[in-house]
């Protein structure tokens, strides 16, 4: 069972009339790791989890969740996996408590279980003191929570969470990515979409860069920061009246720098540590005061827009091109988002 | 307020044992979920309570004096019609509580449990009917308070009341199918108020087709809003049987209540299944 991979997407295409907004897509995730899919306002993304969620049947190809095909054992599939949808869809009108109830009856769990499980997602979600509020009362923050909980009611070994954390404050962004960094310890294996960089950075283990509904590279984060370029070594002097002298020293070092004077900075190109080594030695040798040295990688926004020829956050017209095409549930979410 | 503590979730190893629910438990908790919301929001009754008996008010007191019935008094005549108003309506409060859920992203998750798709269907006609039911009853309470009587025996009476829920049922289908056509509430509620009110009053629901225009009269007696009309007049003894220059399905109102639910839900059946199923597939 170990050896079956928690995810697979295996060639899927969803056609919405003329528009492809998914186009041969393929991907494993195996058991216990982060997947991140990553790619611009209506890059395919929420499509591809709606096929694998069996949400949306693919126009061709199928996927497996838990080693379960979407189009031929969509139930066993459900009863596998929990979704985090893009908008946060918990019911406005019932209280968290109610709505942990509602899910985890139709999920098939006893009333018992429920309701131990309610208390104790409630307790750990931070929820508790709200547990008898209704949920239009609840903050953003707050709903995303009682989402995420009520994916996990039924203890899913395999998470789909769509844009986890579109609309969130950075303080409780990064709350849930303690959440959900804590699942991936005890073992769940998640497939979260994403457009920010950052995010997918931070969580995932392999990440799959999408775009206009191909897959345009996959790989680890640092794989993919590879690909997009060297890395340079950055060193920022104490003294701007030594600029002149460190630049001759570290161009011994590299074919290509930069002098900013401003900022009493050289940046120079690297093929890796040993570059900066080097530059750190020259430069100690020669006495030179130094406030900073380090190794600067491309950033995921650097591979994308290497890979894409434009910025992550640049889609959103394509995006509205692509989501007139068919797909509708999502769009009021993005428009309220935008 | 918020330290969430980030071990000792449910893990995958620990699974709790899943027994899929059945489509009638799995509607059962639906219904649920949606007579919490009719809690939480009574003012969603507005229009089966509020502006139903308003209804009953503005005829019996405004109209009605202007209005000769044969055989019977305006206010008795006017009830039935009334509830079967009501009823026909009940396709708005499908459709637009099924639109919500589906634009909120709530029949998502409920697609992805491992739930009979179906029971999403049968606990919203089932919680519309409900809602509707509720509003039948305020309207009687209201039509006995001004003097509207079922002078029948408790046979004719329930099978009256019957007739109206069966209706109902035909209706919730025309319901799903304009609600998983639909993209917002809003539109919903413009198109079934555009074609509900004229379909509730080209009838006998509020005035005797007697006096109509030739053309408007065939119209008006072939709806099949008359016919449950004229049946639950009948029925409660609210009215004689039609006259006999009436159309046929006035003259065989119970029978022809009976045939219209079955054909209009044959009709709008197979509709609102195919548009619910094709939503369902994006």
């Amino acid at each position: 069972m170990s050896s079956t991979p928690a995810v697979e997407a295996l060639d899927l295409v969803k056609r919405f009339g003329e528009n492809t907004a998914v186009d041969h897509v393929s991907f494993v995730v195996p058991q216990g790791t982060v997947l991140g899919l990553l790619g611009p306002n209506g890059a395919g993304k929420t499509t591809t989890v709606r096929m694998l969620t069996t949400l949306s049947v693919p126009t061709s190809g199928t996927g497996r969740v838990a080693g379960h095909d979407v189009v031929k054992e969509p139930d066993a599939v459900r009863r596998s996996m929990g979704l985090t949808g893009q908008a946060a869809t918990v019911d406005e009108l019932l209280t968290g408590r109610e709505n942990l109830r509602l899910i985890g009856r139709l999920s098939g769990l006893s009333r018992r279980y429920v309701a131990e499980a309610t208390d104790s997602l409630l307790e750990r979600f931070a929820l508790s003191d709200a547990a008898n509020r209704t949920v239009k009362t609840y903050s953003g923050g707050m709903r995303r929570r009682l989402d995420l909980a009520v994916s996990l009611i039924a203890a899913p070994p395999v998470l789909f969470l769509d844009e986890p954390t579109t609309g969130l404050d950075p303080r409780s962004r990064s709350e849930l990515w303690e959440v959900l960094r804590g699942l991936v310890r005890d073992g769940t294996t998640l497939l979260l979409t994403t457009q920010y960089l950052e995010e997918a950075d931070h969580l995932a283990d392999d990440i799959v860069v999408i775009d206009k509904g191909r897959v345009i590279a996959a790989g680890t984060p640092t794989q993919l920061k590879d690909q997009a370029g060297r890395a340079s070594v950055v060193l920022t002097l104490t003294n701007a009246s030594d600029l002149a002298r460190a630049a001759d020293l570290v161009r011994s070092c590299s074919p290509e720098i930069h002098v900013e004077h401003a900022a009493r900075r050289i940046t120079a190109q690297a093929g890796g540590l040993g570059d900066m080594t080097r530059i750190g030695e020259v430069i100690a040798d020669s006495g030179i005061q130094v406030d900073d040295l380090g190794l600067k990688r491309p950033s995921l926004d650097d591979v994308f827009l290497h890979l894409t020829g434009h910025r992550a956050e640049d889609g959103h017209e394509e995006a509205a091109a692509e989501d007139a095409g068919g797909h509708t549930e999502s769009d009021s979410f993005e428009e309220a988002v935008r | 307020m918020t330290s969430i503590s980030t071990t000792g979730l449910p893990t995958a190893e620990a699974r709790p044992t899943i027994n899929p629910p059945s489509l009638l438990q799995a509607s059962g908790t639906i219904v649920w979920r949606n007579l919490i919301h009719i809690k939480r929001m009574p003012e969603m009754l507005l229009d089966v309570t509020v502006q139903s008996v308003m209804f009953v008010l503005l005829f019996a007191y405004v109209f009605g004096g202007s209005i000769a019935v044969a055989g019977s008094s305006y206010r008795e005549f006017l009830l039935p019609g009334i509830m079967v108003q009501t009823m026909v309506f009940s396709s708005a409060v499908v459709a637009m509580g099924l639109t919500n859920d589906l634009q909120k992203g709530i029949v998502d998750r409920l697609k992805s449990l491992p739930i009979s798709r179906a029971s999403v269907l049968v606990g919203r006609s089932i919680s519309s009917l409900i809602h509707s039911s509720i509003g039948i009853a305020v309207m009687g309470v209201t039509g006995l308070l001004v003097g509207w009587r079922i002078r029948s025996d408790l046979a004719d009476a329930t099978l009256g009341f019957l007739l109206l829920l069966l209706f109902g049922f035909a209706m919730v289908w025309l319901g799903i199918w304009v609600g998983s056509m639909m993209r917002t509430v809003e539109a919903v509620q413009g198109l079934m108020f555009t074609v509900m009110f004229p379909l509730t009053f080209v009838a006998n629901t509020f005035a005797p087709t007697e006096n109509m225009p030739d053309w408007l009269r065939v119209i008006a007696e072939w709806n099949p809003v008359s016919s449950l009309t004229q049946a639950c007049r009948q029925l409660w003894g609210n009215a004689p049987a039609a006259p006999a220059d009436a159309a046929w399905p006035l003259q065989h109102a119970v029978l022809m209540s009976v045939v219209w639910a079955f054909v209009l839900t044959a009709i709008f059946a197979p509709l609102a299944l195919s548009a619910f199923r094709r939503r369902s597939r994006d």
